[in-house]
């Protein structure tokens, strides 16, 4: 059983990216997921969180008490979750949005440009499915075919390419640094993009 | 509101009363004597619309009356149609949804002032605005006559009520303004004295499509002409007779009613804006095309020949 | 009763993953619901706004009122229309709901509405989970009657509990709410929806007698009248008022002594056949843990850390809030050291389980004012200190 959270603010797609990764597992990867999110006034701004528990059985009690994966988008939701999350938990962040401490524990820390390639393919927007590419290709907690099985409904029609790209461009990249850091890191290729250490 | 004896029963059950009733037919006989006062002008109205529906011909299974609560709430129970007696100011609403489930009925509201355009003004702005599929009879005594003579929001002002005792001061609604403002297809005004008038406005009304909006005036003789001394029902209709007048197409921003003042009447606004059930039917038919089913088509198929 | 075919263009079959509130709209559009008259409030508005995208190519009609008493009067208006009718909403509509219920309710009209629970009273927390209309859905409207309430889990149930609500509120002729909260409301889960073949509807109790002798309240041999529509040429009658079978106003203590016992009766008398629990553990069982909705959710990690603990703990699970299952907990008190009732609410349905325990055993609140579900922990420390 995994226990996920993705964080950041309010209208980056953070929900949006609970939903499509528990779309992919429900129904792509017969595996059951039960999606809970914090819930609002704001449609926009503020901290935002979407939580997700992928199981092989049925799913009893909903909510994540310490995740194994946390994402965040946000400084704030960085400094609200990090704390939070499993001691040896993956923890990915975006490398312009978020300034990390050291990781504690055996927490191992994922820092991924998302930002950055979103720009890159033409627009900041498509931040969250590079990120979820990213998350898929690190974890592999869904399969990369059920999340771009799941992205029909969930993104709009005409941008369904544009997210395919983005969503391809993260997962790549994951296995580019995992490449490496089984390579045992070459060193200077990209910034730091994994860190382990104890407090 | 005066209670049924014994003895009134009898009568009304009796086989005379009711076949020599030319209401028979109309009038769920085995509920009279109704409740209304002597003087009252509810019955009137309801005269009215019994001669308009014999008189257009309507088929009377396709007919359904909603009311809400008041004495002229009442008029649900006592018509011999389907027939709904509601809660207090809901019968717009409550109309809204037989109508927009069972298309092919033509449903009228009948209920007064006080149920229609106090508790229940909301539903009537928003049914008026929606131009709801619906013809509404609003029989206007400027009280709360079930209840015992308070005031209403079309009570005059410097009328004595038993809310208001020391006279009236806030400003009534013009039922006809609000209702030409919210865009009712139809609006009219009589008074209970113009009985013919009355009835050949709800004839008009079977033949629209969207809301019209028939205000009646009536006189309240139990509560409202006691409390402010103005005689019994002879004396009510004869100051309809001497202070009303017909001004077809007035503007209805100049027919507002002071304190037993003069009362501007007459068909007011006549005009074919979309209905609700027309204006729902161009839009989804506009963005969904062949994938629409259109909805309470069956109302036009008959007679329409579009 | 007569079972009938869903409609296929409404059943959108298949495995989806959805949240409770749109497995509500997809079990009422299955269930044949063709008219939804309501007011936006959140955490409910997704219902209607589904419902709203769907009906325009099934067949039907939404519509969107000015307030939740219209949309309630609305929805009744339709039923006489001949529709069947679903709605939904949030506390504060859920109250302005309560003087048409009553309407419902007396006029004796099935319909089928959903309360997304949130926290009160008054706008409260509007975003967060409560479980707090639990009384109010049971004494809401003035006067003495009956209803049936369900407390679905999760989106699944919410979709089959949606079409179980349509056909009790067919069968009883009462309207039947759905009591979710805004956890079960907004959570996506797997939802399977079987093919329009499999689904079991139930039709209206239609009268097929002569034209123009229909009464509305005439019961048949089961205790219910069947239903006819305005517009079939029986120039029926309905009131709010005591009415007699004709529908006529019949305002006399004889008849509200005929009308009053019906209404109650007509659910107390099929309670058995109504309630559903889901009990788990019970036999042998030293504490068990009674909730619903979103909190069972929560219950069965703190069952789980209590058993772990090696305490014999088991659980019922109130699928049907409404008629409480009083017999059952009647007999479960009887065997039981202790019953612990958790609840997003200062104690509403415990007092329901103290009242049938009657002193047999112990029975605990576990009080939540709202906005956050339980803490897990502390339903095992309740446990705990029951068994001490």
């Amino acid at each position: 059983m995994s226990e996920i959270r993705f964080s950041g603010f309010g209208g980056q797609g953070i929900v949006r990216c609970a939903l499509i990764a528990g779309k992919a597992a429900n129904i792509f990867d017969d595996k059951f997921a039960t999606m809970t999110q914090s819930f609002g006034p704001e449609a926009r701004g503020g901290a935002c969180a979407s939580q997700l528990v992928v199981s092989d059985e049925r799913i009893a009690y909903p909510y994540v008490t310490k995740a194994d994966i946390l994402i965040t988008l946000s400084q704030e939701a960085y400094d609200k979750y990090e704390p939070q999350m499993s001691d040896d938990g993956v923890l990915i962040a975006d490398q312009d949005l978020v300034k990390t401490r050291p990781a504690r524990d055996n927490i191992t820390l994922h820092v991924v440009p998302a930002t950055r390639f979103a720009e890159e393919l033409g627009n900041r927007i498509f931040t969250n499915l590079v990120t979820l590419g990213f998350f898929t290709g690190i974890t592999g907690v869904v399969s990369p075919e059920a999340m771009k099985n799941a992205l029909p409904g969930l993104v709009p029609d005409r941008f369904l390419t544009h997210n395919v790209k983005a969503f391809e461009r993260g997962y790549d990249y994951a296995k580019e640094v995992l490449g490496e850091s089984k390579g045992k890191a070459k060193a200077g290729k990209t910034k730091v993009n994994k860190k382990k250490g104890k407090k | 509101m005066t209670e049924t004896t014994a003895e009134d029963q009898e009568y009304a059950d009796g086989e005379d009363f009711i076949e020599g009733n030319p209401m028979a037919n109309f009038l769920r006989m085995e509920r009279m004597p109704h409740i209304w006062c002597p003087g009252c002008g509810i019955g009137t109205v309801v005269t009215s619309f019994a001669e308009a529906v014999k008189k257009s011909g309507i088929d009377m299974d396709k007919l359904a009356v909603v009311s809400g609560i008041g004495c002229t709430g009442r008029v649900a129970g006592y018509v011999n149609l389907d027939s709904f007696h509601t809660t207090h100011g809901r019968p717009i609403a409550f109309a809204t949804g037989l109508k927009l489930a069972n298309p092919e009925l033509k449903v009228v509201v009948f209920s007064g002032d006080g149920d229609i355009m106090g508790i229940g003004g909301n539903h009537f702005i928003h049914a008026a605005r929606r131009n709801m599929d619906l013809i509404v009879i609003c029989v206007n005594n400027f009280t709360y006559g079930m209840t015992g003579g308070q005031v209403t929001p079309t009570t005059p002002k410097t009328a004595n009520a038993s809310t208001a005792p020391h006279g009236n001061f806030e400003n009534a609604f013009s039922l006809p303004f609000l209702a030409d403002a919210c865009g009712a297809n139809y609006v009219a005004r009589w008074t209970s004295l113009h009985a013919r008038r009355i009835t050949g406005s709800i004839q008009e009304a079977f033949n629209k499509k969207g809301l019209s909006f028939i205000e009646v005036i009536t006189p309240c003789t139990t509560l409202y002409a006691r409390r402010n001394r103005l005689g019994d029902g002879l004396d009510a209709l004869q100051y309809y007779h001497d202070k009303s007048e017909i001004k077809h197409g007035a503007d209805t921003r100049e027919v507002d009613i002071g304190f037993q003042d003069k009362i501007i009447m007459g068909k007011f606004v006549d005009r074919d804006n979309p209905s609700f059930l027309e204006a729902m039917n161009t839009q989804f038919s506009t963005v969904m095309g062949d994938d629409y089913q259109l909805y309470g088509k069956t109302e036009c198929e008959g007679d329409c020949g579009e | 009763m007569r079972k009938i075919a869903a409609n296929p263009k409404a059943v959108d079959t298949g495995t989806h993953f959805l949240d409770g509130n749109h497995a509500v709209t997809e079990g009422g559009l299955v269930s044949g619901a063709n008219f939804f008259a309501a007011y936006p409030i959140t955490p409910s508005t997704e219902i209607a706004e589904l419902f709203a995208e769907r009906i325009p190519k099934i067949g039907g009609i939404f519509i969107q009122m000015e307030d939740e008493i219209a949309a309630l009067a609305a929805n009744i208006g339709a039923v006489w229309g001949g529709a069947k009718v679903m709605t939904t909403t949030s506390g504060p509509g859920f109250s302005l709901m309560m003087e048409n219920i009553g309407l419902a309710v007396m006029m004796e009209v099935p319909m089928v509405i959903t309360n997304v629970q949130r926290a009160g009273p008054s706008t409260g927390l509007p975003t967060y989970v409560a479980q707090q209309d639990m009384m109010q859905v049971r004494w809401g409207s003035h006067g003495d009657y009956e209803i049936i309430a369900l407390c679905p889990d999760s989106p699944q149930e919410c979709f089959d509990l949606t079409i179980e609500a349509f056909n009790l509120s067919e069968t009883y002729r009462v309207p039947v709410f759905i009591m979710i909260d805004e956890c079960i409301g907004h959570m996506h889960e797997k939802v399977v929806i079987p093919e329009a073949k499999d689904i079991n509807v139930l039709d209206r109790r239609w009268y097929d007698g002569p034209k123009g002798q229909y009464k509305p309240y005439k019961v048949g041999k089961d205790g219910i009248a069947p239903m006819a529509k305005a517009g079939d040429g029986h120039h029926m009658h309905a009131t709010g008022l005591t009415h007699d079978e004709r529908g006529y106003p019949a305002l006399t203590v004889a008849q509200q002594k005929i009308v009053i016992p019906h209404l109650i009766d007509k659910i107390k008398n099929n309670a058995d056949k109504i309630i559903k629990l889901e009990e788990t553990d019970v036999k042998g069982a030293e504490v068990v843990v009674m909730s619903y909705g979103i909190t069972s959710r929560v219950a069965v990690r703190a069952v789980q850390l209590a058993k772990e603990a090696g305490i014999k703990v088991g659980s019922i699970r109130l699928i049907t809030a409404w008629p409480f299952p009083e017999k059952r907990i009647k007999e479960v008190a009887k065997d039981v050291k202790a019953i612990i009732f958790p609840e997003i609410n200062m104690g509403q349905m415990v007092l329901e389980a103290e009242r049938c325990a009657g002193g047999q055993c112990k029975v605990v609140s576990i009080p939540h004012p709202g906005g956050d579900v339980h803490d897990p922990d502390d339903i095992v420390a309740a446990i705990k200190e029951a068994i001490k």
